[in-house]
């Protein structure tokens, strides 16, 4: 099924390393998980999720009603009230440390669902997603007994019910990042995976039947749109956390303003990968390729935006295209696998329009001969040269496989176009030249400053945008902040 | 009349002489110009005497002053902290000086005694010069090092958010005033201002001490006028960062959510106005001791990654 042209008949040619899909038990359907029970819709309604790489039903999930959603609140309020919030901090820790080292024991069962609920390669779910998942829960563990130490006063008291929607793209993840700060503080949760990947916070809230969680401390609400929007705007909750699409997420905003309830959303990027000509110039191709190829280029903070120095940019593109024919794109499930499916087929619907758009507005479109897959949901890896900085596909995120490439001369011209645009997320930087690094680090508005590397996470590292990218941080102590009162602006 | 002139100048004048009365401006891009509206409105003391006509400022002026300020934010942003925090408390010494013209116009304005007034006053000056004196330690006290799982450098610093709108409060004049601005200074922001509707004067009064000041024109931007007519168009504007909602507490014809939503729009920094003791819509007491919250509202805490190796 892994295909990739240029190595086929190479002696680099791989054999199939399949995955098992048995490590992990994957029931007919799902209800939804609230008090620390699974039940089903309040009107019995339920949706499919499918496995993006090859339309396979995987399971049933329930969708959760306005009603079910309430009495998922009701239930993580008198949790907050009567269980975790008098609770002292260093028993909620020893709970969270509870659930990081379950998720580490289960981790190849969480990998293989999460691959095959979202399409992204095995590699990375199985590398990145799951154990960075079960690193967070680890890291805010310990910060659970210390948060009179974090710098928010001398007794930072917890919101109470926190409303979390997360996306698809890194479903388990997400939800860590959400839950573990939010729990660490003393907040209880009311969290809605997103439609298409409900699967792996569904196992998650199995796990924490292991853990012996307190029931309603976390409640899981499964659900499109509709749910979200009625847990966002349900008047009993305190904080609310987003990370999703930029237009959601100015609704979110508008329809919070006036309350009293605090937010924090992750929006969307369309991060500037700069090349210098003095570049690292191995270290900065697989920069590149990991800033836009890794899962698939659906990453808020993915180097969508390739701006190389004009004196270089043609050897640098002809090196790129080499490497991007030794991309493997295919079975999620092989272990050798670089490129999975796209989750869905609306996704994959946007990413074709917007290169499309791409192709339409006069630039010039590559992607390696690679075959795709029959069934499922593809998108080959593709590169955009020619693209002008007034070009949909320099401005818009495709959150898909697709690279624009555009040149500069200057430092200063970089910066200038790195920064023309309402997004702020997420930035790279390729040069050996340190002086540089640093000027153009502070001149870059954006959250994240990768220099000379790209798409690095860590538990103790906040993340989180500038401009229309978002506000808020997840990760390290400034992670804390939004979930406690003291430590709330907005 | 005699009176009121007395009311509003430092100078002690033989009361046979006729005082020489000023013309009250908007401060935009460190220079004095009249609405573009040609618009005035009158401003009176606690007791409804006269004091002055005020620019009543427009939809234009502050798309001006939008101009103005993210044309000087830049600049004021690359200054180190340390100077910054020298500009700032130069301001402070220079208040000082202007202390009784800033008495009198307290007084009048807020219909305080005369006593009461002095210690308003006395407590902007103090919280100006606290405020300066953090633009060297924000980033030590807001950053960190962040030791990531891996061989990279991690550094957390906070960095100003950019142009910022200070809906000021209504009702402190001097006191308020100076609490909702000089916190999105510290860390390099500049400042759009929308004095207090009814009590202006002290804005204005400001304004001129900046002028003099070593604060870079556009850095603060003064309008006065009506806000509910300036603020939604603030908060709307594509080139404003955030909004500090303190003066839509009070102010005829705003709520504060409305402002709020208009602000969504463009993701927004939205400081909201603290609530009262029961929960309710008040201007909180100002000479209540400020916390660094103020300044890091409008911060964004920026993460920088490098590999480390020989």
């Amino acid at each position: 099924m892994t295909t990739t042209a240029s190595t086929a008949g190479s002696p680099f040619e791989y054999a199939p390393a399949p995955e098992s899909r048995s490590v992990v038990d994957i029931a007919s359907s799902y209800g939804l998980f609230v008090d620390g029970e699974f039940t089903p819709a309040s009107d019995s309604g339920s949706f499919k999720t499918v496995n993006p790489a090859t339309e396979e039903v995987l399971a049933e999930v329930a969708e959760a009603t306005e009603e079910d959603v309430d009495r998922a609140v009701r239930a993580a309020r008198r949790a907050q009230e009567k269980v975790w919030g008098p609770m002292p901090g260093r028993e909620r820790a020893k709970y969270l440390f509870r659930i990081a080292r379950l998720l580490a024991e289960r981790s190849r069962e969480f990998a293989v669902l999460e691959t095959l609920d979202n399409g992204k390669p095995i590699r990375e779910s199985r590398d990145v997603d799951v154990p960075t998942a079960a690193a967070h829960f680890f890291y805010y563990a310990g910060w659970a007994d210390k948060l009179e130490h974090a710098g928010y006063g001398p007794d930072p008291r917890p919101h109470g019910v926190a409303a979390q929607v997360i996306p698809w793209n890194f479903p388990l993840l997400m939800l860590a990042w959400k839950i573990a700060p939010a729990l660490a503080t003393g907040n209880t949760v009311v969290l809605k995976p997103a439609e298409t990947t409900p699967l792996t916070a569904l196992l998650f809230a199995d796990l924490l039947r292991q853990a012996e969680l307190p029931p309603g401390v976390v409640n899981i609400v499964t659900g499109a749109r509709a749910t979200g929007s009625a847990l966002v705007n349900h008047p009993d909750v305190d904080k609310i956390a987003f990370t999703g699409s930029t237009a959601v997420g100015k609704r979110i905003a508008k329809e919070i303003a006036g309350t009293r309830k605090h937010a924090t959303l992750e929006l969307g990027g369309k991060a500037a990968n700069i090349v210098f000509d003095d570049a690292p110039v191995d270290q900065a191709i697989e920069g590149i390729v990991n800033g836009i190829f890794f899962n698939q280029g659906q990453v808020c903070c993915a180097g969508s935006r390739l701006l190389v120095q004009e004196t270089i940019a043609e050897e640098l593109v002809e090196r790129l295209k080499a490497r991007l024919g030794t991309l493997r794109v295919g079975d999620p499930m092989d272990k050798n696998t670089d490129v999975g499916a796209i989750n869905s087929p609306q996704q994959l619907a946007r990413i074709t329009e917007l290169a499309d758009a791409g192709t339409a507005e006069g630039a010039t479109r590559w992607s390696p001969d690679c075959e795709l897959p029959s069934s499922g949901y593809w998108f080959a890896p593709t590169l955009f040269t020619g693209v002008s900085a007034a070009h949909r596909i320099a401005r818009e995120e495709i959150f898909g496989p697709v690279l624009s490439v555009l040149t500069f001369r200057t430092p200063a011209e970089a910066v200038a176009k790195a920064n023309n645009i309402p997004y702020g997320l997420s930035a790279g930087i390729w040069t050996e030249k340190g002086s540089r690094i640093l000027w153009m680090a502070d001149q870059l508005r954006a959250g994240v400053v990768w220099s000379n590397t790209f798409n690095r996470f860590d538990p103790t590292s906040p993340f989180g945008g500038y401009k229309e990218s978002g506000y808020g941080r997840e990760g390290g102590r400034h992670g804390l902040a939004p979930y406690l009162i003291e430590g709330s602006t907005y | 009349m005699a009176r009121t002139t007395k009311a509003l100048t430092t100078t002690r004048t033989a009361p046979e002489r006729l005082g020489v009365r000023k013309t009250y401006k908007l401060y935009v891009g460190g220079k004095f110009p009249r609405s573009e509206s040609g618009r005035t409105y009158e401003v009176t003391d606690a007791k409804g005497r006269f004091l002055a006509n005020v620019a009543q400022g427009s939809r234009k002026d502050a798309r001006e002053a939008v101009v103005a300020a993210r044309a000087a934010q830049a600049t004021w942003a690359g200054a180190t902290a340390y100077n910054r925090g020298q500009v700032l408390y130069r301001v402070a010494e220079m208040l000082e000086g202007r202390r009784e013209q800033f008495v009198a116009e307290v007084a009048a304005g807020e219909g305080l005694p005369v006593r009461q007034a002095e210690l308003a006053v006395s407590e902007a000056i103090d919280r100006w010069v606290w405020y300066a004196g953090w633009t060297d330690k924000v980033a030590q006290v807001a950053g960190s090092a962040n030791p990531v799982a891996g061989p990279y450098f991690n550094l957390s610093s906070p960095e100003p958010t950019g142009v910022v709108v200070v809906l000021a409060p209504q009702r402190s004049s001097l006191l308020g005033l100076v609490s909702t601005i000089v916190p999105p200074l510290v860390t390099g922001n500049s400042v759009i201002v929308v004095a207090s509707e009814r009590r202006p004067i002290p804005a204005v009064t400001l304004s001129e001490v900046l002028a003099t000041s070593d604060v870079p024109g556009g850095v603060v931007n003064v309008l006065t006028g009506f806000t509910k007519e300036l603020a939604p168009p603030l908060a709307s504007h594509l080139d404003v960062n955030a909004i500090d909602l303190a003066g839509a507490v009070g102010a005829e014809g705003v709520t504060w959510g409305e402002v709020e939503a208009a602000a969504a729009d463009s993701v927004k920094r939205v400081l909201r106005p603290a609530p009262g003791r029961r929960g309710e819509d008040a201007e909180p007491d100002w000479t209540e001791a400020p916390r660094p919250q103020r300044i890091l509202a409008f911060t964004e805490t920026k993460t920088v990654w490098h590999p480390k190796g020989v």
